[in-house]
């Protein structure tokens, strides 16, 4: 049985279109031909029927059958008339081309009579169509066609001297003549034939074709996509459809791969989860049961040690105990690995935590002639969240705000709002490694606190290193290695000189190398190498979109920050508040957020006021 | 009750007693054994002793039932708690549910006899004046301890400073040195942070009361450990940390602005 698959569909639903279309174009066409032809046959007995009217008429004036009959057989020898014959009133043959027939009555039921003598009395006048009739001779069934042309009494019939036709009589007889249809039947046959044959090659050309695009175009990207399809729920998450077609379906496998890599990943974690949920269970069980034993020899064996006597002995023991010490860390370091730790962040309002930050303080503050306006925007999204810890965070900055505006008064504004961030300039790349799995993360330079990531440059002997900047899309890398030829210089990972230049590729915007290292958990992070350059490329960050975040400001009106003050802000024990503050509020508050993945950005102008601004993400 | 004996084993690993059996009469002290939370029960019934020492995996009454029926009786003699099952959880549970101290298996012979030395001066101590045990600590909301061995106090910018009990200084035999954790180091409550070595060379650790991740070190009071000796709950903090949970480490330790309430609620969440 043939499967009813989308393409043979379409094509058969596109073929029997066709057949439709070219079987009527061809009717049609057969038609009009047919009907062309006739005319043509028909305008040519009118005319034979006329010429012979026209001259016969003088002789049958002048009363000389033998003329007429001479007249009529010389014209009924031509091929294309077949008989010309007139018959009077009565329906006598009075003249023919077929001499055999003279003298004979015709019925007037006769199919060459009935048109005029269907009707009682019989017609006088006929259209000019309706004189020619087709019909099927009998003896061969080959068909002719026939035209009556009606002789009309007039004066010179009436006033002749054969005396043969009375004034009364309206039509004194008729003409009838009979042309063959046999050439033109040929003609049409041969014609018929021609457009059935092209209207077959039409419907089958055109169905070929249709057959082909819709396979190429729909068939093979579709079967391509089952067969994925069927290899990932076989479980084979390594199926991976071509998506360089440009079209809808080009647009599906895309999703389609995203949506592969994604599952695959989810997969991965949920493996991982059950792995770490069985190893807890498992360490438990280990834990227990190894370390009774381990107990009986870590307690001898460090008892024998302390009343050791020989060096010797000493030192035997001490291995004993160092290794079994070994061992105890080994279980302990299992069980911390798999110990589930307490969730202690979950969906929480952040305007509850900044109300109830505000209510701790206002009462102080009211005391010391500082507002605090509220602008929180409600029911915001509930951001996964360590409430507490961010309550802290308000209040650090909180009583921050309130020194900084110092004993003459002035506002704090607090506002909390939803917004919705490319991921460029927000996404914090936390992790970096190379080829080999070296980590690529600096703590030690850091940009605006947060650590960036390092990489080795290597030309002609010099070397040096690249800092970038680990937000997404920031571009303020720094480098510390600068080279006119930027195609020259080795970019490799500072651990193991693994080279970190994605071969083949080069940046869209400047065409230079580009770099490439796995920035988990977001995939492949592509970097231009050109120090002005700053092209950045994640296909995962920004295949997941925009991100939400909520954001909450907190703007003083106090005594600012100044440039010098403000690169130390976040250090711990970094004061000017001298012995009244630990300097250790701004560094909680940037560790907090810091662990809620969330990103703070300080603003200030001195004398006029600072504006905190702080984003954590809806989700973590 | 007749004669005081020195110290109860409880363990259901024949090893296990064995071993400590062994190193306790290396001490000098007398031991008696029981392979069971029921058996130790029994035994409590015949004799009275100065320390026991009881594992927590136990099949027929585990460490944590033995404590709790243990001072139901209204007994006050110290119980050290030990487990193989070593993680956090388990050495926060055993000083809430009044344990003298915790000590992971396995464990050396001097981890052991630092533990039973301090144990047995906190039963001397407890004979002679069991009101000198109180202990000194400011009665403000934010100080919470973990039992009689270390305390924290959240500071109003975010930060928690942990240090160690009198008690603790008290019952080891004289401090000679502490040694702490460098900056940056992760904290896990119920897990060692500190040792403090005594001068009978014996290390003694200190378990964490707050998880988070330490900021500042108290160096000065490392170094001069007079002010660890004389205002341990003050001037002689340990270490300032960024609490990872506070709520929740809070949530395990005790409160001096509250101690018979929060102790007893505990009690009864533990054991349901």
């Amino acid at each position: 049985m043939i499967r009813k698959t989308v393409g043979r569909k379409l094509t058969t639903a596109v073929g029997l279109t066709v057949v439709l279309i070219v079987s009527t174009f061809a009717y049609v066409n057969i038609r009009s031909h047919e009907d062309s032809l006739l005319a043509e046959v028909e305008r040519h007995a009118i005319q034979v029927s006329q010429t012979v009217k026209s001259s016969t008429e003088y002789d049958m004036l002048l009363n000389e059958p033998s003329r007429i009959h001479e007249i009529i057989k010389r014209l009924g020898e031509e091929d294309s008339i077949e008989r010309i014959r007139i018959m009077n009133k009565a329906g006598k043959i009075t003249y023919s081309s077929d001499v055999s027939e003279i003298g004979k009555t015709v019925n007037s039921k006769a199919e060459s009579c009935s048109r005029c003598h269907e009707v009682d009395p019989p017609l006088e006048r006929l259209e000019m169509r309706a004189r020619t009739r087709v019909f099927r001779r009998p003896n061969d069934s080959s068909r002719a066609l026939g035209v009556i042309t009606p002789i009309y009494n007039k004066p010179s019939c009436w006033t002749a001297d054969c005396h043969a036709h009375p004034k009364s009589r309206t039509v004194l007889g008729v003409f009838d003549v009979v042309m063959p249809l046999a050439a033109v039947d040929a003609d049409l046959r041969v014609g018929r034939i021609e457009i059935v044959v092209f209207a077959a090659s039409a419907v089958l050309a055109l169905s070929l074709i249709t057959a082909f695009f819709v396979r190429r175009w729909v068939s093979v990207p579709v079967k391509q996509l089952v067969a994925a399809t069927q290899r990932v729920a076989g479980g084979d998450f390594t199926a991976a459809i071509d998506e360089t077609r440009r079209d809808e379906l080009g647009l599906l496998a895309r999703s389609f791969n995203h949506m592969t890599r994604k599952i695959s990943e989810a997969r991965l974690q949920l493996v991982q989860s059950d792995k770490l949920a069985s190893l807890g269970r498992l360490a438990a069980g280990v834990a227990h049961e190894i370390n009774n034993p381990l107990t009986g020899v870590l307690t001898y064996s460090s008892m024998m040690l302390k009343r050791a006597r020989t060096p010797d002995e000493q030192e035997d023991l001490k291995i004993i105990v160092r290794e079994t010490i070994r061992c105890r860390d080994i279980v302990k370091s299992l069980l911390d690995f798999a110990r589930q730790t307490v969730p202690t962040k979950r969906e929480s309002d952040i305007n509850e935590a900044i109300l109830r930050a505000s209510s701790v303080v206002e009462r102080q503050l009211s005391l010391s002639r500082i507002v605090i306006t509220k602008d929180l925007q409600p029911n915001l999204p509930r951001p996964v969240m360590d409430a507490n810890q961010m309550e802290q965070v308000f209040m650090n900055l909180l009583v921050n705000a309130a020194d900084a505006i110092g004993p003459e008064g002035g506002t704090i504004a607090l506002r909390s709002s939803a917004v919705s961030l490319s991921p460029v300039g927000v996404v914090q790349i936390k992790q970096a490694v190379c080829p080999k799995r070296h980590n690529l993360i600096d703590g030690e330079m850091r940009f605006e606190g947060k650590p960036s990531i390092r990489i080795k440059a290597r030309c002609e002997g010099q070397e040096g290193f690249i800092h970038i900047d680990p937000m997404y899309g920031s571009a303020a890398h720094r480098h510390g290695f600068a080279s006119d030829d930027q195609k020259r210089v080795q970019f490799v990972c500072p651990e193991c000189s693994t080279s970190l230049v994605s071969e083949g590729r080069t940046c869209p915007q400047c065409g230079s190398p580009v770099l490439a290292f796995e920035a988990p958990p977001h995939g492949v992070l592509e970097t231009c190498t050109r120090k002005k350059c700053g092209w950045q490329r994640c296909a995962d960050i920004d295949a997941a979109g925009n991100r939400e975040f909520i954001e909450i400001q907190v703007r003083d009106t106090g005594c600012g920050i100044s440039a010098e003050e403000m690169l130390k802000i976040y250090e711990p024990f970094y004061s000017t508040k001298g012995a009244k503050g630990t300097g250790l509020g701004l560094s909680v508050v940037w560790g907090i957020i810091d662990s809620h993945n969330g990103s703070i950005k300080v603003e200030s102008l001195v004398g006029k006021g600072t504006t905190f601004t702080i984003r954590i993400p809806v989700k973590p | 009750m007749s004669s005081t004996h020195d110290i109860l084993v409880i363990d259901d690993e024949p090893v296990v007693l064995q071993g400590i059996e062994r190193i306790c009469r290396g001490e000098g002290l007398a031991v008696d054994t029981a392979t069971g939370g029921m058996a130790g029960l029994k035994q409590l019934e015949r004799h009275a002793y100065r320390l026991i020492l009881c594992d927590i995996m136990m099949e027929d009454l585990n460490g944590f039932g033995f404590l709790a029926e243990f001072r139901r009786r209204g007994n006050r003699t110290p119980v050290v708690l030990a487990s193989g099952y070593s993680t956090g959880e388990n050495a926060i549970r055993s000083l809430q549910c009044g344990a003298f101290d915790y000590i992971a298996k396995p464990f050396t012979a001097d981890e052991l006899i630092a533990v039973i030395r301090r144990a047995l001066n906190y039963n001397s101590l407890l004979e002679e004046n069991p009101e000198a045990l109180t202990a000194k600590v400011p009665h403000v909301a934010n100080f919470h301890s973990l039992g009689r061995v270390s305390w924290a106090a959240s500071k109003p910018e975010g930060t928690v400073l942990i240090g160690v009990d009198d008690l603790f200084i008290k019952t080891m035999n004289g401090l000679r040195s502490v040694e702490l954790a460098p900056v940056g180091t992760n904290l896990v409550q119920g897990t060692s942070c500190a040792t403090m070595t005594s001068t009978d060379g014996l290390a003694h650790s200190i378990m964490c009361p707050v998880s988070g991740q330490i900021l500042q070190a108290h160096g000065e009071a490392a170094t001069n450990i007079s002010a660890i000796e004389t205002d341990p709950f003050g001037g002689g903090w340990l270490y300032r940390i960024l609490p990872s949970d506070l709520e929740y480490s809070f949530r395990c330790l005790t409160s001096p602005s509250d101690p018979s309430d929060r102790r007893q609620v505990q009690q009864k969440e533990e054991i349901s």
